[in-house]
């Protein structure tokens, strides 16, 4: 059996984890404490990992109720407002509490592997950055019950419908995102440090996997953009409970002012979500295409690019909001400009496979979905961008389209391919194959059938955030509603598959993949909990 | 067989590809010079795009197919091409370029709203809208005529389910009309799609937009900006007429207002103030403070046997002509008549058992508002 693994040398068992130094210097605690204290970056990026796949569950649940609802017209099963506390609270979990998580619970398990690390560079502050979260989603979910319901001005929460016109629990949806931003912030310092001083010997800036570079970069920009995140909501926080107007046009503040910060944060935040799937998926490419990555140098500057555009573009989010013709211009340029760089990106995955040795493990699956769904995200993007057509598509189910494709196949897919990559090293077990190629095909099956119908609902004139919507738009929605279910119930098998992994299954060598480069695969799989105690010795990359 | 898989596929698509541009799949090409070039805008860069797609996602699928290691290829070695980077760096540059030359142009027609031969203030309100025709002494509320019934299912639904009102905005055809948006609680967005008009109305601003229409017709939208619990809830229907139509139309509601001014110095017995106090309640008060005056609190109380209002009959009227700032309680003196607000007012001092026995008078409110 089992055609898509590389031929192996004698399997290698892992090594007693109490070999080094490092395992005699912490007494090893048991049960809930091993995890409430850990400061071992594996067990912390586990920690993420798995709380990042609980609240995609939960956001999950979320989507699934609103898709029920709107499997056809008229309200049956929910009243609006709690529709929208739906629409509210699957955005936030799904941004905050899912996505960001797993991206960080990656790099914590990733980055030091990758560059030769012993751990992060400050584990007890990975230890408090994670038990942030528990705390924070804990409170957020918990406004669901709180009298007048959860927050229900969406995800983007625009003011004044969040502050002045704002159920109770705004304060705690506030307190709650405050926690998990300064989740963020702490975690991306760490990233940055780690990165910045703990490189194996010999490992210069342009030697690391594209990962390292794409998290590298997006750490700058999470401690870029989280403070104003930070400061918008206390700003919220002030109008509604200290009476100051902000964004109260009755005592002279400015509803638009709300957007503008907002979206300052909320650009770049998007990009936080993506560049990190990026990285993921430039190492897994090059792997099963046994070819090195097209243009390396090309990949981290296009990153940077991009980067620094994302702080140029945010109001591309408002251009109906009435700016001035000259910043509708603006911001119509510099969105389209990002399409550059990006293309560069797709151009040199394209080129990476183009006479390669190619394979199809499924973490090869998940990442050419990533290249080709992502690629349709962009392109409504770059539709998105023209200001003028931005006036019929702005609000509608085209956006949901847009940003879901992005989102989904995008960002999700890209850790689910990183997931299933790095597996093998985490467990020390191949994850299934029939049951993960069968995750792969229902998912992109699902998430097609989900997002693609959007576009036409939204084309059509289907306004987004609405529990009930008109009789034209109705086979849309039902497709949509379908598709749903079908990608919400295929995720089970993936929480089957890494369950599996872990309890056993046909073991992994230390290069689990044949054509895999990177520093993690000269480590034992499953990687003993204390790696480079050491420092390996890293041969510059040749060019 | 292989050959008969293509053409059958091929055929699918081909038969597809009309389905989809047709009306109901895509962006509506609309009835004014702008919605056209906004559509052909959209239909080119969706072009662009396909073709792009089909360049990279063939290159992709040839290489998946061509470079297969199961076919026992060999990888080649080549990982770097400093011309080929540039050039497909600098090619896109340019088609952005071509693609941005056109939408400046288009977008800078769309600021243009000079000229005008009409101003239509509209106003957002959770959750309906109001149009007020500026100088001509003609204002109305814009609310959703789809029943509750209708909603819940224990009725069939129209064909203008969800986008049909009581009102809609009457314009006239040929003539440009200039749309000016404001809000009085949250933002809003007010959209057509056959007018290419989709403006924000935020609260505190006026945003300017502007519409010449070529067609007479109906054309049905709905608010785009989450405003709250009927968001969904919200039509935009603006019935286009000829202008000697809309003249004639302008001048029956110029002279309907003025008549029901008249009313305003008689005495108003209890029980007309109440039949029209429950139909402006009715389409007012009832998507918060809910028909049986039960509220949603916290955010919305109830009125039926509110101690506070029955008790206090100034600070009832004052409630509910001037909003209770800092909540989303607005003030309605800008939204109804005095006549509306004496009714409204004694029918929720009356109604669902608060039996205060109070009659308010137009001629009272009307004092009120004149303070």
């Amino acid at each position: 059996m089992a055609s898509h693994l590389p031929p192996t040398s004698t399997p290698q068992h892992s090594q007693p984890a109490s070999a080094g130094l490092a395992g005699e210097a912490h007494a090893p605690y048991r049960g809930l404490r091993r995890w409430l204290l850990t400061t071992n970056h594996k067990e912390i990026g586990t920690l993420y990992l798995v709380f990042s796949l609980s609240m995609f569950f939960i956001g999950g649940l979320f989507a699934m109720v609103i898709r029920a609802e709107l499997f056809q017209p008229g309200l049956q099963l929910v009243r609006p407002e709690f529709f929208n506390q739906m629409t509210t609270m699957h955005g936030l979990i799904m941004v905050f509490g899912a996505v960001m998580p797993a991206f960080v619970g990656l790099a914590n398990w990733m980055v030091p592997l990758q560059i030769g690390a012993p751990d992060m560079a400050l584990p007890r502050l990975n230890n408090f950055s994670f038990w942030l979260l528990p705390v924070a989603f804990a409170i957020l979910l918990a406004t669901l019950v709180m009298p007048g319901g959860a927050p229900d001005f969406g995800w983007t929460f625009y003011a004044p419908l969040s502050t002045t016109y704002a159920p109770p629990s705004t304060t705690f949806f506030i307190f709650s995102l405050h926690l998990a931003g300064i989740s963020s912030i702490l975690g991306a310092i760490n990233i940055i440090a780690t990165i910045l001083n703990l490189r194996a010997p010999g490992m210069r800036m342009m030697d690391m996997p594209l990962f390292v570079w794409t998290w590298l970069i997006t750490a700058f920009l999470l401690i870029a953009v989280m403070p104003v995140l930070a400061g918008v909501i206390t700003m919220m926080l002030l109008d509604i409970n200290f009476g100051t107007s902000f964004f109260n046009a009755a005592g002279g503040g400015d509803p638009v002012l709300f957007q503008h910060l907002f979206w300052f944060f909320g650009h770049p935040e998007v990009y936080i979500m993506i560049l990190p799937a990026f990285g993921i998926v430039s190492v897994i490419i090059p792997t099963f295409a046994r070819k090195r990555l097209f243009g390396y140098a090309s990949m981290v500057y296009a990153t940077a690019s991009i980067a620094i555009l994302s702080f140029l573009v945010w109001a591309h989010h408002m251009f109906i909001v009435g700016l001035p013709l000259v910043a509708e211009l603006f911001f119509m340029y510099s969105t389209m400009l990002i399409a550059v760089p990006t293309g560069v990106k797709v151009f040199n995955w394209v080129t990476t496979l183009f006479r390669g040795s190619i394979s199809f493990e499924p973490p090869m699956l998940f990442a050419l979905a990533f290249v080709v769904l992502f690629t349709i995200g962009g392109f409504s993007g770059l539709m998105l961008a023209i200001a003028p057509a931005d006036f019929q598509y702005h609000d509608t189910y085209f956006v949901v389209a847009h940003f879901h494709y992005v989102l989904v196949p995008g960002a999700v897919f890209a850790i689910m391919a990183g997931v299933y990559y790095w597996l093998p090293k985490w467990t020390g077990h191949y994850p299934h194959l029939r049951l993960s190629q069968w995750h792969f095909w229902l998912s992109v099956i699902g998430v097609n059938l989900t997002f693609f119908p959007m576009h036409f609902a939204g084309l059509a004139g289907m306004p987004r955030r609405i529990p009930d919507y008109a009789l034209q738009f109705a086979d849309f929605n039902m497709v949509t509603s379908l598709g749903g279910f079908l990608f919400g119930a295929s995720q089970l098998l993936f929480v089957v598959v890494v369950v599996r992994c872990v309890r056993g299954g046909e073991r992994a060598p230390a290069k689990a993949w044949e054509g895999a480069e990177d520093l993690e695969w000269s480590l034992p799989s499953p990687a003993p909990l204390h790696t480079f105690e050491t420092p390996p010795q890293v041969r510059p990359r040749e060019s | 067989m292989r050959r008969l898989v293509w053409t059958a596929s091929g055929a699918a698509l081909a038969g597809l590809a009309p389905m989809v541009l047709a009306n109901g799949w895509n962006m509506p090409v609309g009835v004014t010079d702008v919605s056209r070039e906004i559509h052909s805008l959209h239909m080119t860069i969706f072009w662009i795009c396909v073709v792009i797609g089909v360049i990279v996602f063939g290159a992709i699928f040839f290489s998946l197919f061509r470079y297969r290691h199961s076919r026992g290829h060999k990888a080649a070695h080549f990982h770097e091409h400093t011309a080929v980077e540039v050039v497909w760096t600098l090619i896109p540059l340019l088609i952005l370029v071509a693609m941005a030359v056109p939408a400046t142009a288009t977008l800078k027609s769309m600021y243009d709203a000079s000229d005008a031969e009409l101003d239509v203030m509209i106003t957002g309100q959770q959750w309906r809208w109001r149009y007020e025709y500026l100088g001509e002494d003609v204002a109305f509320l814009s609310n959703l005529a789809t029943s509750r019934e209708a909603i819940e299912g224990r009725q069939a639904k129209g064909e203008h389910y969800l986008l049909e009102v009581d009102e809609p905005l009457v314009l006239p055809t040929g003539r440009k009309v200039r749309l000016l948006l404001t809000s009085d609680d949250v933002v809003h967005s007010w959209w057509v799609p056959d007018l290419a008009v989709k403006q924000d109305a935020v609260p505190g601003f006026v945003n300017e937009n502007w519409v010449e229409i070529d067609e007479p017709g109906v054309y049905r939208g709905q608010c785009a900006e989450l405003c709250g619990r009927n968001h969904g809830f919200m039509p935009a229907v603006v019935r286009a007429v000829e202008p000697e139509r809309f003249d004639a139309w302008l001048a029956e509601r110029q002279a309907a207002a003025s008549e029901a001014a008249l009313g305003l110095d008689r005495e108003w017995g209890m029980a007309e103030l109440m039949e029209k106090g429950e139909a402006v309640y009715g389409t007012i008060c009832a998507s918060c403070h809910q028909p049986d005056g039960s509220g949603s609190p916290p955010a919305f109380p109830a009125l039926a046997g509110n101690q506070a209002l029955i008790d206090d009959r100034r600070r009832h009227i004052e409630t509910v002509v001037n909003g209770v700032a800092g909540s989303a309680m607005p003030a309605f003196r800008g939204t109804l008549n005095a006549i509306e607000l004496a009714a409204v007012i004694t029918y929720e001092r009356n109604a669902w058992g608060n039996d205060t026995g109070d009659v308010v008078q137009p001629s009272a409110i009307a004092e009120r508002l004149a303070d």
